[in-house]
C-alpha cells in the first residue's frame, strides 16, 4: 500500500511539473517566429508599431524563458530522482534524443541572450536573423523531447533478452520510432496553437478595454494567423496520430474509445464513464469509433477484455481527457475559421473584424488551447499506464523507493503556484508600466525611494 | 584513450564549463546577497543585472549537459548518485528553480519592494545552489556512492569531504563572480565600483586560499583515495591552482582586474580539474569505475557525434555571445 502512495506520489509531482512546464516550451518553440515575423515587417517597411512590439514580446519572452528553463531543469532531475529504474536500465537507450536537445537548448539560450540584449547595439538585419537559431532549435528541441516520449510509446532499438539484460543497443532505431513523427508534429504544431491563442488573447483583452490601436491590431493579428494555422491542421495531424494506436498502444486506443469489448463497427461514446467494467452515461454514435480510428466500419476497436486487469490504463479520466481534447481543439478551429472570413469579408468592405464577440472567442480560444494541451498530455501519459515504457516496464519498477515524495511535491506545488502567480504579475505590471511610461526600457527599482 | 575515458572527458568538459561560468554566475548572485543595503548595493545590482543577465541561461546549459552526458553514457552511475543523494539534489533542484525565476523577475520587477523580495530570492539561492553541488561532489569523491545506488540518505552527502566540497564551491563561486565584477564595472566605466568588488575579490581570494589549502587536512582524514591521488598524479594541478593564486591575488592587489580574470580561472580549473583527475579511473570514488558504469558503446559514439555537433553550433554562438558582452558597448545599459 505504501508503495502504492509513493508511486502515485511520484507521478503526480512529473504531472505537475511536466504540466507547468510544458506551457513555457510552448513559448519557448513558437514565439520567436512571432517575434521575426513583426521584427522583420517592423524592419522592412520601417513600421515603428511592430519594432515596438517586437521589442516587449522579446522582454516578456525573457521572463517566460527563465521560467521555463528552470522547470525544465527539475524535469531532469526527477527523471532521476523519480524515475532511477527507467533511466538506470534504458538511460544509454532513451538518452541521447536527451544530449541533443541539450544541444538546442545551448544554441537558443545563447541567441535568446544575444537577441534580448541587442536591441540598440547589433545591426537591425544581424539582430533579426539571431532569432533564426532560436526557430531552429525550437524545432529541433521539440523533435528531440518528443521523440523520447514516443519511444515510451513504441520502444525501439534494443533487444531485451530472457534473463533481462538489454543489448543491440541502436540509438538510432531509438530515436526514430513508429511513434515519432505523430507525437513530434502533433506537439509541435500544438506549441503554435497556444503560444498564439494565449498571446492574441491578450490583446484582445486589451481591444475589448478599448485599445483598439494599429499595436493592439498587429498583436492580435499575428500570433492569431499562427495559431488558426495550427489549429486548422492539428485535427487532421492528430487524427493520423491516432490511428498508429489499434496496432501500437491497443490499450491507449481502447480507453480513449472507453471499449469494453473489442468489436467491429464499434461505436463511438461521446462522454460517458467506466464503471465496474461497464461504459455508463455515454452518448452512442453507432459505427463512428471503427470509422474514426481505424478508417472502416468493418475494423475492429480493441477493447478492455483483450487486457488483464493489471495491464488495463484507467479508463474514464483517459476517456473524458481525449474527448475534451477534441472539443477544445475542434472550437479553436471553428474560432480559426471564423477571424479568416470576418478578416476576408473586412477587406471587401465588411465590418471591422474585430467584434466584441470575436475578441472574446479569442479569449475563450486562449483557455481552449491550453485545456487542450493539458488534456492531451493526461490523455498520452496516462494512457500509457501501467507502463512507463509500453509493454516492457512498469511504473512501480521504475519509481524511488526514497519516501517522502508527499513532501517535495507539496513543496514544488507552492513553489510552482508561487512562480506561476509571481511571473503573471510581473508580467501584467511590464504590461501596465509599457502603457505608463511610453517607453520600453523599463528601470529596475534597486535605489531608495526609486519607485516608480 | 579508449572510449569511455573520452565520454568521461567531454563531459568533464561541462563539468569544468560549469564551475567557471555558471560558478561566476551564482557568485555573483552571493555578492548580491552580501552588498545588503551598503552604499554600493544599487550599483552593485545594477553591474550584476548586466553582467549575468545575458549569459547565464546559456552558462546553465552546462548542468543539464552533465546530466544528460551521465545518464547517457553512465545510467546506472546516474542512478546511484541520484537515489543515494537525493536529498541534496532537492535542495540545488530548490536553489536553481528560485535562482532563475528570482533573477528574471526582479529586473522587471515594479516596486522596490518587490524587487527587494525577488533579489533576496536570487541571492540567497545563489548561496545555496553551488553549497550543495559541491557537497555533491564531496559524496561521489570521498567514496561514499555505493555502485547499486540507495546509500545512506544522509551520512552519504553529510561528510567531511562534502563539507570541503560545499564550502570551495561557494568560495570558488564567490571569487570568481568578484574578480569577474570588477573587470565588468571597469568596462562600464565605473572604476569605484570595479574597486569596491575587486577589494572584496582579493579578501575572498586569500580567504579562499587560506580553505584550500586547510581542506587537505579533512581530506587526508576522510578520503583516502581522493588525498593519495591529489598528492600523486593530481599535485601538478594543485600547483598550478596555487601558482595561479597567487598571480590573481598579486593583479587584484595592482587592480589589474581584466587580468586578474584569467589567473581567477585558472585557478579554480586547475582545482576542478584536479578532482577530476584523482578520481579517474572511478565514476563514483572507490565503487564504481568508468568502465562498469559504462552504457552502450553505440550510445555512446553517438555522444561524441552530438558533442561535435554542438562544438560546430554552440560553442562558436557562445564565443560570438562572450565576445559581444566584452564590448564596450554592451557593457554599458541600453540607450545609456
Amino acid at each position: 500500500m505504501l508503495a502504492l502512495e509513493q508511486l502515485m506520489a511520484a507521478r503526480w509531482q512529473m504531472a505537475i511539473s511536466l504540466g507547468s512546464h510544458i506551457i513555457l516550451s510552448c513559448f519557448g518553440v513558437a514565439l520567436p517566429a512571432m517575434i521575426f515575423v513583426v521584427h522583420r515587417r517592423g524592419i522592412r517597411r520601417n513600421d515603428q508599431v511592430a519594432l515596438d512590439l517586437a521589442h516587449k514580446w522579446a522582454k516578456a519572452a525573457a521572463v517566460l524563458f527563465a521560467v521555463g528553463a528552470v522547470s525544465g531543469t527539475i524535469l531532469s532531475f526527477e527523471m532521476g530522482l523519480l524515475w532511477p529504474g527507467l533511466m538506470s536500465r534504458y538511460g544509454d537507450v532513451l538518452g541521447l534524443p536527451f544530449a541533443l536537445e541539450g544541444v538546442a537548448f545551448f544554441v537558443e539560450a545563447i541567441f535568446m541572450g544575444i537577441y534580448l540584449y541587442g536591441w540598440g547595439r547589433l545591426p537591425p538585419r544581424t539582430h533579426l536573423l539571431t532569432l533564426i537559431p532560436m526557430i531552429v532549435s525550437g524545432v529541433f528541441g521539440t523533435f528531440c523531447v518528443l521523440a523520447v516520449n514516443a519511444w515510451m510509446n513504441a520502444p525501439s532499438g534494443f533487444t531485451l533478452l530472457p534473463d533481462g539484460t538489454i543489448t543491440d543497443v541502436n540509438p538510432l532505431a531509438a530515436i526514430f520510432n513508429r511513434a515519432l513523427w505523430q507525437q513530434f508534429t502533433h506537439m509541435f504544431v500544438a506549441c503554435y496553437a497556444v503560444t498564439g491563442f494565449l498571446t492574441a488573447a491578450v490583446y484582445a483583452k486589451g481591444m475589448l478595454l478599448g485599445r483598439r490601436d494599429a499595436h493592439h491590431r498587429l498583436g492580435f493579428t499575428v500570433p492569431f494567423t499562427f495559431a488558426g494555422i495550427a489549429a486548422l491542421l492539428q485535427p487532421v495531424i492528430g487524427h493520423i496520430a491516432g490511428m498508429r494506436l489499434a496496432s501500437d498502444q491497443p490499450s491507449k486506443l481502447a480507453v480513449m474509445e472507453l471499449a469494453t469489448t473489442t468489436e467491429s463497427r464499434a461505436p463511438l461514446y461521446l462522454g460517458g464513464i467506466l464503471i465496474d467494467g461497464e461504459q455508463r452515461f455515454g452518448i452512442p454514435i453507432p459505427w463512428l469509433g471503427s470509422l474514426i480510428s481505424r478508417s472502416s466500419i468493418n475494423r475492429s476497436v480493441p477493447g478492455l477484455d483483450e487486457f488483464p486487469i493489471e495491464d488495463q490504463p484507467p479508463a474514464t479520466i483517459v476517456h473524458l481527457s481525449f474527448q475534451t481534447m477534441i472539443g477544445c481543439g475542434s472550437l479553436m478551429a471553428l474560432i480559426a475559421l471564423w477571424f479568416a472570413w470576418r478578416w476576408r469579408a473586412a477587406r471587401r468592405g465588411g465590418p471591422d473584424p474585430f467584434s466584441k464577440r470575436m475578441l472574446q472567442a479569442t479569449i475563450t480560444a486562449g483557455a481552449l488551447s491550453v485545456i487542450a494541451l493539458e488534456c492531451g498530455w493526461i490523455t498520452t501519459e496516462v494512457g500509457r499506464q501501467p507502463w512507463i515504457v509500453y509493454g516492457i516496464m512498469r511504473v512501480e519498477d521504475a519509481v524511488t523507493s526514497n519516501g517522502g515524495i508527499w513532501i517535495t511535491l507539496a513543496v514544488m506545488l507552492v513553489v510552482y503556484s508561487a512562480m506561476g502567480t509571481a511571473a503573471a504579475l510581473v508580467l501584467r505590471s511590464m504590461a501596465q508600466r509599457w502603457r505608463d511610461s511610453g517607453t520600453i526600457d523599463l528601470p529596475t527599482p534597486y535605489d531608495p525611494g526609486s519607485d516608480p | 584513450m579508449s572510449l569511455v575515458d573520452l565520454i568521461a572527458a567531454l563531459m568533464f568538459v561541462g563539468v569544468l564549463a560549469y564551475s567557471i561560468f555558471g560558478g561566476a554566475d551564482f557568485g555573483s548572485g552571493i555578492w548580491d546577497l552580501l552588498a545588503l543595503d551598503t552604499e554600493y548595493a544599487p550599483a552593485l545590482r545594477r553591474q550584476i543585472d548586466r553582467s549575468i543577465g545575458p549569459v547565464w541561461e546559456a552558462n546553465h546549459v552546462w548542468l543539464i549537459y552533465i546530466l544528460v552526458f551521465l545518464w547517457t553514457a553512465f545510467p546506472t552511475g546516474f542512478g546511484a548518485i541520484m537515489t543515494t543523494l537525493y536529498v541534496p539534489w532537492l535542495f540545488v533542484g530548490l536553489g536553481i528553480v528560485l535562482r532563475g525565476a528570482g533573477f528574471a523577475f526582479r529586473k522587471f520587477a515594479a516596486t522596490r519592494a518587490s524587487a527587494r523580495m525577488f533579489g533576496i530570492t536570487f541571492a540567497a539561492s545563489s548561496l545555496i545552489t553551488p553549497f550543495f553541488l559541491g557537497m555533491i561532489a564531496g559524496a561521489v569523491a570521498s567514496g561514499r556512492v555505493p555502485a547499486e545506488g540507495q546509500g545512506d540518505l544522509l551520512a552519504s552527502w553529510t561528510g567531511p569531504t562534502s563539507w570541503v566540497g560545499g564550502t570551495l564551491a561557494v568560495l570558488t563561486c564567490a571569487f570568481l563572480a568578484a574578480t569577474f565584477l570588477a573587470a565588468d564595472a571597469q568596462r562600464a566605466h565605473d572604476p569605484e565600483l570595479a574597486a569596491w568588488i575587486g577589494r572584496r575579490a582579493l579578501v575572498c581570494g586569500l580567504v579562499t586560499s587560506v580553505v584550500a589549502v586547510g581542506a587537505i587536512v579533512p581530506i587526508e582524514i576522510d578520503s583516502e583515495t581522493l588525498a593519495g591521488k591529489l598528492q600523486g598524479r593530481g599535485a601538478v594541478l594543485l600547483v598550478v591552482s596555487a601558482l595561479a593564486g597567487v598571480a590573481t591575488l598579486w593583479l587584484l592587489h595592482r587592480s589589474a582586474w581584466a587580468t586578474a580574470r584569467i589567473g581567477a580561472a585558472v585557478a579554480v580549473a586547475a582545482i576542478v580539474v584536479g578532482w577530476g583527475v584523482a578520481q579517474y579511473p572511478d565514476l563514483l570514488a572507490d565503487n564504481l569505475s568508468l568502465e562498469d558504469a559504462a552504457g552502450a558503446r553505440s550510445t555512446q559514439i553517438g555522444l561524441v557525434i552530438t558533442f561535435v555537433f554542438a562544438a560546430v553550433t554552440a560553442v562558436p554562438a557562445m564565443v560570438w555571445l562572450f565576445i559581444l558582452v566584452n564590448r564596450r558597448d554592451w557593457a554599458t545599459d541600453e540607450h545609456a
